[in-house]
C-alpha cells in the first residue's frame, strides 16, 4: 500500500470503502437476477436456439420416417467419429419373384433389381463424443438432421447419451404427430430455423 | 510401497523416493531452511489445472517455476489428421474463453493461404462475434481476478452481464462456450434481427454498469493495496518474454494487432488502444476494463454499418476441400494477447502442419521472473493479472 | 446433599448457552448464505425448510455423517484436540454476557477479562491445527493465524480497556446498566475510535474476511482446516460463527448499551436487536471487500489501530482524572 499523502487522500481512501458497501448494499435490495430452477425455466425465445444434439428430420408426410437417404456424409464428415448409420439391404426376392427375373434374364430383357429402401437401418449417435460442430448438419444433403434443444440433459452412465436417433424419431411422431409436422416443414437447415 | 521403490529406481534423483521429475529437479536447487509448495494442479487460484512449484522463506517467494502438461490436448497434431474442414471445432476448445479469435484465426490462416474471399456482411459479423467475445473473456476475467483477492461478489456481477452475451452470442452460434462459428469463407449462421436488437439493447446497459464496477472494485482501497506496484513487469521484460495484449499495453506498448497487422475490417472502426504505464497489475487490469469500453465502441460500429449479404462465400470450402500447396500465417488480437497461426499445406485435404500461438504461454512464462521476491498473496495476483487461460497455455 | 447455588446456576447457564450457541449459529449462517444471496442477486439456500433454513441443519447432518479423516503423518493427538479447543471455549465466553437484566450466566466483576483470556485460548486451536495436519499449506495459514492474532490482540484490549476505564470496572453488566436506552446515551458516542478499533480488531480475531489470512481460499486453499473434514471442519465452523456472536455480544454490551431500551423497554431483545445488526455488518463487509494482503494486515495494525488505540487511551485516561 503506497502510503497517502495528504489528509484528503486517506479520506477519499476511506470513503472508497462507504462506497463499495453501498454498492453491495443497493443490490441486496433489488430483486434477483436468477431463475429458480428447475421451479421456473427459461422462456423458449432462449431456449430455441439452444443447440443440442443432433436429431433426425422425418418426412412431411411420413414423420416417423428420416428424410435421410443413407449417403453417409454425415458419418464421414464428423470429425468426432460419433455417427454410425447402416444402410438397408435391398430386399430379398421371393421365390416367384427370383424365378420371373431368372426367366427374363434368359429371355435377355432388361431386369430391375429390387433397389434397397433409402432410409438408414439404423442411425446411432454417441453424443458423448459429439463436438457439436454442425459439420453433419450443414453437409446433409437432404437437410434430414438437425439440432434438437434437449437443453435439460443429466445422466448417470454414458449410455444413456448413446443415442438411437431413429427411435427417437418414431417416438417424437408418435408422441405429437401435429407438431412433428410443423417442424418438419419449417426444419431449416440449422436450428436456427426453428427459432 | 514397491511402485514407489520402482519409480526410485529410475529417478533421477535417487535421494527422494516420492515426487515426480518436476519436484525432485526443483528441489535441487533448495536453499537452507525454505520450504517447497506445490500450488496446483489442483489450487483455487491457478484456475483449472496450471501447477507451479514454489520455493518459499516464510511467505516470500524465492523461486517459482511453473509446470505445465496437465491440459494437453494435442490440438497441433489433431489438425494433421482432420481435414481443413473438420478441424474447425478444435479452435472453440483452445482458449474457452475467447473461442471466437482462435475461430478467427484458423479461418483467415486457411483463407489466406487459398485466397478465399469473405463477404462484407460476413466480416462484420466476424467482428461483431470476436468483440463481444472479447468482453465477455473480460468480464470473466474480472470477476475471477477479484475472487482470486478475495471478493467473492463482483464475480457474480460480472456473470449477470456476461449472460447477456451469451445470450446474444447463442442465437447464431448455438452454443454458449466453446463456439464454431466461424467457417471457412465465412461464418456458420446470419445474427438475426433478435439477436442485433439485444446488441443494441446491451450496449448502453454495459455502459451503465461500469462506473458500478469502478465504484465496487476499482476505487476500493483494499483492492488497490493488492495491486498497485504487484508484478511490475517493465517493457524490456515484455519484450524478452515475447508477452502480447493486456499484460504489454499495460507496461505501455500500444501493440494491438487490430493496429499492427491489420486484418479484416478493422481499419474501418474508430477506436483506441488503451495503455497504461504503470506496468503493474493495477496498469493490466485498467487495460482491460477500457478495453470492454473500446469493444463496446467497435460492436455499436459494425452493427450500425452491417451491411446487407450473404454471410457464407458461395465458394466456401466444402469437407473435401484441398488448398493449394503453400504456408501462410495469420495473427489476431485475443482478449490474451495475439493469436498466431502457422500453417504449412501439402496439397492434400488435411494441414501439414498447423503452429498455433497461444499469447497465455508466453505471458506465462514472464511469472517465474516476476514472482521473484514477492509475497505468495502477490504472486496469485500476478498470475491472476496476467490472464491465464491454462487449456490455452497447454494447447 | 448441598450442591451450591451458584453451581447449578452455571449448569443450567453452560446447557442453556449451548443451545444459544447451537440455535443461533445455525441461525447465523442461514443468514449469512442468505444475505450473500442477495447481495449476489440469487436467492441463497431455499430448499431445505422455509425460504432454505433447515439447510443449515441438514448440513451439519451431512458432515456429521462424514468420515473422520486423520491424514497421513498427522500428530492424531493435536489434530483432534484443535477442533475441540477451538470449539470448547465458547460456552466459558457467553457466560459472563449480559443478554438482559437477569439473564447473565455469571455476573463476575471481571467478565470482559474472562472473555478476553480465553478468546486468546483460539490462536492456540489454530495452531495446534496447522502443525498437527502435517500439511504445509496448513502450517502457512497457521502461522498467518497466531501472528494476526496476537497482534490485534493488542487494539481490542486497548480499546475495550478505555471502557473499562469509563466505568471504573470490568463487569459487563454494570456497564450495561451505566449506559441509557437511547442512542445519545452510548458508549458509542464517548468513545466512537475505541468502537471502530474494536470492531476492526474484532473482525481480525474472528478471521472474517476482508481479515480471513488463516484460511484465505485462493492462496492458501483452505488455510489451516485444509485437512479437516467431517465435524472436524464442522467444529471450526462452528466456532467461528459462535466467536462472531461474542464479539458482536461484547461490542453490543459496550459500546451500544446490551439490553437497554428507550423508554424503559429493556430487555433481551434489546441486546439480541443490537448483536444481530453488529453480525449483519460483518456479514455486508465480508460479500463486499476483497481480502487484505497479509504485510498490509500487520501494517494496520502496529501502525494505525495500536497507536490510535493507544492515544485514545491515554486521552480517556487524562478525562476521567479531570
Ligand atoms: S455435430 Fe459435429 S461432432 Fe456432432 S455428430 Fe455432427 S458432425 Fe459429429
Ligand atoms: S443424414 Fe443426411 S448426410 Fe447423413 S446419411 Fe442421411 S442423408 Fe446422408
Amino acid at each position: 500500500m503506497s502510503a497517502p499523502t495528504s489528509i484528503t487522500e486517506k479520506i477519499t481512501r476511506l470513503w472508497s470503502l462507504i462506497v463499495g458497501l453501498k454498492v453491495t448494499g443497493k443490490y441486496f435490495t433489488k430483486p434477483q437476477v436468477t431463475l429458480h430452477y428447475p421451479r421456473k425455466t427459461l422462456d423458449d425465445e432462449n431456449l430455441l436456439t439452444y443447440r443440442g444434439h443432433i436429431e433426425l428430420v422425418g418426412l412431411p408426410k411420413k414423420p416417423g420416417t428420416p428424410k435421410c437417404i443413407s449417403c453417409g456424409m454425415c458419418q464421414a464428415v464428423c470429425p468426432s467419429n460419433c455417427i454410425t448409420l447402416t444402410k438397408r439391404k435391398p430386399p430379398k426376392p421371393t421365390e416367384a419373384e427370383k424365378k420371373a427375373m431368372e426367366e427374363a434374364e434368359a429371355r435377355g430383357e432388361k431386369v430391375k433389381k429390387p433397389s434397397a429402401p433409402k432410409d438408414p437401418a439404423s442411425f446411432n449417435l454417441d453424443y458423448t463424443l459429439c463436438s457439436l460442430c454442425g459439420c453433419c448438419v450443414e453437409n446433409c444433403p437432404v437437410e434430414s438432421i438437425r439440432f434438437s434443444n434437449d437443453i435439460y440433459l443429466a445422466g448417470t452412465d454414458p449410455n444413456a447419451f448413446r443415442y438411437d436417433l431413429l427411435q427417437r424419431l418414431k417416438e417424437q411422431a408418435a408422441a405429437k404427430p401435429g407438431a412433428q409436422k410443423a417442424q418438419a416443414a419449417s426444419g431449416g437447415e440449422t436450428g436456427e430455423g426453428e427459432a | 510401497m514397491s511402485v514407489q521403490r520402482e519409480i526410485c529406481d529410475v529417478n533421477p534423483f535417487p535421494e527422494h523416493v516420492a515426487g515426480d521429475f518436476y519436484s525432485n529437479y526443483f528441489e535441487k536447487g533448495q536453499a537452507e531452511n525454505t520450504l517447497i509448495i506445490n500450488m496446483g494442479p489442483q489450487h483455487p487460484s491457478t484456475h483449472g489445472v496450471l501447477r507451479v512449484l514454489v520455493e518459499v522463506d516464510g511467505e516470500y517467494i524465492l523461486r517459482a517455476e511453473p509446470v505445465l502438461g496437465y491440459l494437453h490436448r494435442m490440438h497441433e497434431k489433431i489438425a494433421e489428421l482432420k481435414t481443413y474442414y473438420q478441424y474447425m471445432p478444435n479452435m472453440g476448445r483452445v482458449d474457452y474463453l475467447h473461442a471466437m479469435a482462435w475461430n478467427w484465426a484458423y479461418a483467415g490462416a486457411v483463407e489466406r493461404l487459398a485466397g478465399i474471399e469473405v463477404p462484407e456482411r460476413a466480416e462484420y459479423l466476424r467482428v461483431i462475434a470476436s468483440e463481444l467475445n472479447r468482453i465477455s473473456s473480460h468480464l470473466l476475467w474480472w470477476g475471477a481476478y477479484l475472487l482470486d483477492l478475495g471478493a467473492f461478489t463482483p464475480i457474480m456481477y460480472a456473470f449477470d452481464d456476461r449472460e447477456r452475451i451469451l445470450d446474444i452470442l447463442q442465437r447464431p452460434s448455438g452454443s454458449r462456450l466453446t463456439y464454431s462459428y466461424f467457417r471457412l469463407g465465412g461464418v456458420a449462421a446470419d445474427f438475426d434481427d433478435i439477436a442485433l436488437a439485444k446488441i443494441r439493447e446491451f450496449i448502453p446497459h454495459l455502459r451503465g454498469r461500469l462506473p458500478m464496477y469502478k465504484d465496487l472494485v476499482t476505487d476500493n482501497v483494499i483492492l488497490r493495496g493488492r495491486v498497485e506496484e504487484i508484478g511490475v513487469l517493465p517493457l524490456e521484460m515484455c519484450r524478452r518474454y515475447g508477452a502480447t495484449g493486456p499484460v504489454v499495453r499495460g507496461s505501455g506498448l500500444a501493440y494491438d494487432v487490430r493496429r499492427a497487422e491489420p486484418y479484416s475490417i478493422y481499419d474501418r472502426f474508430e477506436y483506441e488502444i488503451p495503455t497504461d504505464t504503470e506496468c503493474d497489475a493495477m496498469a493490466r487490469y485498467s487495460v482491460r476494463l477500457a478495453e470492454i469500453e473500446q469493444s463496446l465502441r467497435i460492436v455499436e460500429q459494425a452493427v450500425a454499418a452491417l451491411p446487407e449479404g450473404d454471410f457464407l462465400s458461395k465458394g466456401a470450402p466444402k469437407p473435401r476441400w484441398k488448398p493449394p500447396k503453400g504456408e501462410s500465417y495469420f495473427a489476431v488480437e485475443g482478449a490474451r494477447g495475439k493469436i498466431g497461426i502457422y500453417l504449412v499445406s501439402d496439397g492434400s485435404n488435411s494441414p501439414y502442419r498447423l503452429k498455433l500461438r497461444a499469447p497465455g504461454f508466453s505471458n506465462l512464462s514472464l511469472f517465474s521472473e516476476a514472482s521473484k521476491g514477492t509475497l505468495l498473496a502477490d504472486a496469485v495476483s500476478i498470475l491472476g493479472s496476467l490472464d491465464l487461460v491454462i487449456p490455452e497455455i497447454d494447447r | 446433599m448441598d450442591v451450591p447455588f451458584e453451581l447449578v446456576r452455571i449448569v443450567i447457564a453452560i446447557l442453556a448457552l449451548a443451545a444459544f450457541v447451537g440455535v443461533n449459529a445455525v441461525i447465523l449462517v442461514w443468514v449469512e448464505r442468505k444475505a450473500a444471496g442477495f447481495i449476489q442477486r440469487r436467492p441463497g439456500p431455499y430448499e431445505v425448510g422455509p425460504q432454505g433454513l433447515l439447510q443449515t441443519v441438514a448440513d451439519a447432518a451431512k458432515l456429521v455423517g462424514k468420515q473422520l479423516f486423520t491424514p497421513a503423518g498427522a500428530d492424531p493427538v493435536l489434530f483432534w484436540l484443535a477442533p475441540l479447543l477451538a470449539f470448547l471455549p465458547i460456552f466459558v465466553l457467553l457466560l459472563p454476557m449480559p443478554f438482559g437484566p437477569t439473564a447473565t450466566g455469571m455476573e463476575v466483576n471481571l467478565g470482559l477479562l474472562l472473555i478476553l483470556a480465553f478468546a486468546g485460548l483460539n490462536v492456540l486451536s489454530l495452531c495446534l491445527a496447522g502443525w498437527g495436519s502435517n500439511n504445509k499449506w496448513s502450517l502457512l495459514g497457521a502461522a498467518r493465524a497466531v501472528s494476526q492474532a496476537v497482534a490485534y490482540e493488542i487494539p481490542l484490549l486497548l480499546s475495550v480497556l478505555a471502557i473499562a476505564f469509563m466505568s471504573g470496572g470490568m463487569d459487563l453488566s454494570a456497564i450495561v446498566r451505566e449506559q441509557g436506552g437511547w442512542p445519545w446515551q452510548w458508549n458509542l458516542v464517548l468513545q466512537p475510535v475505541a468502537f471502530i478499533i474494536y470492531f476492526v480488531a474484532a473482525i481480525a480475531e474472528t478471521n472474517r474476511a476482508p481479515f480471513d489470512l488463516p484460511e484465505a481460499e485462493s492462496e492458501l486453499t483452505a488455510g489451516f482446516h485444509t485437512e479437516y473434514s467431517g465435524m472436524g471442519f464442522g467444529l471450526f465452523f462452528l466456532a467461528e460463527y459462535a466467536e462472531m456472536i461474542v464479539v458482536c455480544g461484547v461490542a453490543a454490551a459496550l459500546f451500544l448499551g446490551g439490553w437497554r431500551g428507550p423508554f424503559g423497554t429493556d430487555g433481551w431483545w434489546w441486546f439480541l436487536a443490537k448483536l444481530y445488526a453488529l453480525l449483519l455488518s460483518m456479514i455486508w463487509f465480508r460479500w463486499t471487500y476483497p481480502r487484505i494482503r497479509f504485510d498490509q494486515l500487520l501494517v494496520l495494525n502496529w501502525k494505525w489501530l495500536m497507536p490510535l488505540a493507544m492515544i485514545n487511551l491515554l486521552v480517556t485516561a487524562f478525562i476521567m482524572k479531570l
